[in-house]
């Protein structure tokens, strides 16, 4: 009989590897892989990290599992999914994200829609150790991509008829992030290239044109102890809807914002709480800005 | 309205004497992370508490069968008194070779960095020194750890 070297896997023996290659809870550090965002890509809650997400180190591969919930004024939108990541190099992911509308659009005689999305994320570390190069400025990078498909239900013939927004897009993102050991504090700055309209939940593009543009988010996070962490992330996004049909404004959409607190009580649980700012949503029919709870549970090995 | 003071000038000319000599002087060492640790007691009982951790633990315990223990403890508490700062020479081998042909992997690093802080908790060392311990120390990783 011979061995598997599982050290070594090609592409192709992934799967042999992954039978040889237990997974260990001790792999990474406590919460150095991140939690899940809204998108499945593991980072901060909005926005995708550097970092490769499970407990997984490198020669072994890891998992999570997330669900989350978000309670605005007036919305209420959830996020579930599920990652695979391997060697600490490879991260693939799927999240379903649900917005309820709740009566919000019933001016448009959509009381009750809900918007729906499905995403694909993979996510490459090209470079770099956020945690261990303690002495160095280079973080760690990784370019990710995520594929996204909108279900808009009643308001699809609307949104992807005379408001010009495609159902599909693709969004590419470049991270760095770097944790500075000594005073316990990490730095993440992710450029997304998208075109999409409300994270995607509201399409791609608008009549106006294609608009993908590169947007900058960033993270700021700061270790209290070995379990728990503060910190507060901004997000820039596309604002290809704010000329419609519906009138000048009235799809207008805003950066978001959190301030959040990540608890690991053990290993392979993470819970964070946070609290949110996701701008106006539909202003033409609800201006109020929408500020509210975040609440996520990350199960990982 | 009168101009500064001679005694004002008097304390400028000896802030400026004081900051010009500062700055000539090779700066102090610092040890304040030597200290926080406890000087070299509080260095010995750390690794008092850390190498049976090391030695027992189910993931990495088969890296220290053979080593003994007592040697062991006191050539980390050297390492990482000199890396802290204080009055110690580390005189153990290098860590490339010292670790040439194990077989370390990122994960066992990590464990290991893991069974120092829950050593370093267990002596009360605050979480700030912890961490600027473990900064001076993980960059080690690229002796330790081996690459394909």
């Amino acid at each position: 009989m011979h061995t598997l070297d599982c050290r070594r896997p090609a592409v192709a023996t992934l799967v042999l590897a992954s039978l040889c290659s237990p997974p260990a809870l001790a792999g990474k550090l406590l919460l150095t892989g991140g939690v899940s965002s809204l998108d499945g890509a593991a980072g901060g809650g909005l926005t995708p990290w550097a970092v490769t997400g499970s407990l997984a180190s490198e020669g072994q591969w890891g998992g999570t599992a997330h669900t989350t919930t978000v309670r605005t004024g007036d919305y209420a939108l959830t996020s579930a999914g599920a990652l695979l990541a391997w060697n600490d190099r490879l991260e693939l992911s799927i999240a379903r994200q649900r917005l309820d509308t709740r009566d919000n659009l019933a001016p448009l005689g959509l009381a009750g829609l809900v918007l729906q999305q499905d995403i694909v994320g993979a996510k490459l570390r090209v470079a770099g150790d956020a945690v261990l190069d303690s002495d160095r400025w280079m973080p760690q990078i990784a370019l990710g991509l995520l594929v996204k498909r909108a279900d808009a239900g009643a308001l699809a013939p609307t949104l992807f008829g005379p408001l010009g927004a495609r159902r599909s897009g693709s969004e590419i993102y470049l991270s760095a992030t770097k944790l500075w050991l000594a005073s316990g504090v990490l730095g993440n700055l992710t450029l997304r290239a998208s075109s999409a309209n409300q994270n995607g939940l509201l399409g791609f593009g608008g009549a106006q044109g294609d608009g993908v543009q590169l947007k900058p988010e960033i993270s700021l996070a700061w270790l209290l102890t070995p379990s728990l962490a503060l910190g507060a992330e901004w997000r820039a996004k596309p604002d290809n809807l704010r000329r419609s049909v519906l009138g000048d404004g009235a799809l207008a959409e805003q950066r978001w914002v959190d301030v959040f607190l990540v608890w690991a009580p053990i290993k392979p649980v993470s819970v964070t709480a946070a609290w949110v700012d996701l701008g106006r949503i539909v202003p033409g029919v609800q201006p109020r800005r929408q500020t509210g709870g975040y609440l996520s549970l990350q199960l990982a090995f | 309205m009168h101009g500064p003071g001679p005694r004002l000038h008097g304390a400028i000319a000896l802030l400026v004497l004081c900051l010009v000599s500062a700055s000539a002087r090779p700066a102090p060492r610092d040890d304040s992370l030597y200290h926080a640790f406890g000087g070299r007691e509080g260095l010995a009982a750390l690794m008092a508490d850390f190498v049976p951790r090391l030695a027992m633990d189910t993931q990495i315990g088969r890296y220290f069968t053979s080593t003994n223990r007592d040697h062991l403890a006191r050539q980390l508490a050297a390492q990482l008194c000199e890396v802290a700062g204080g009055p110690c020479t580390y005189e153990g081998p290098a860590m490339a070779p010292a670790h040439a042909g194990m077989a370390i992997t990122k994960a066992d690093f990590n464990r290991l960095v893991e069974l120092l802080q829950a050593s370093m908790a267990a002596r009360g060392v605050p979480f700030r020194a912890q961490n600027r311990m473990l900064a001076l120390l993980a960059p080690m990783h690229r002796d330790i750890i081996e690459r394909e």
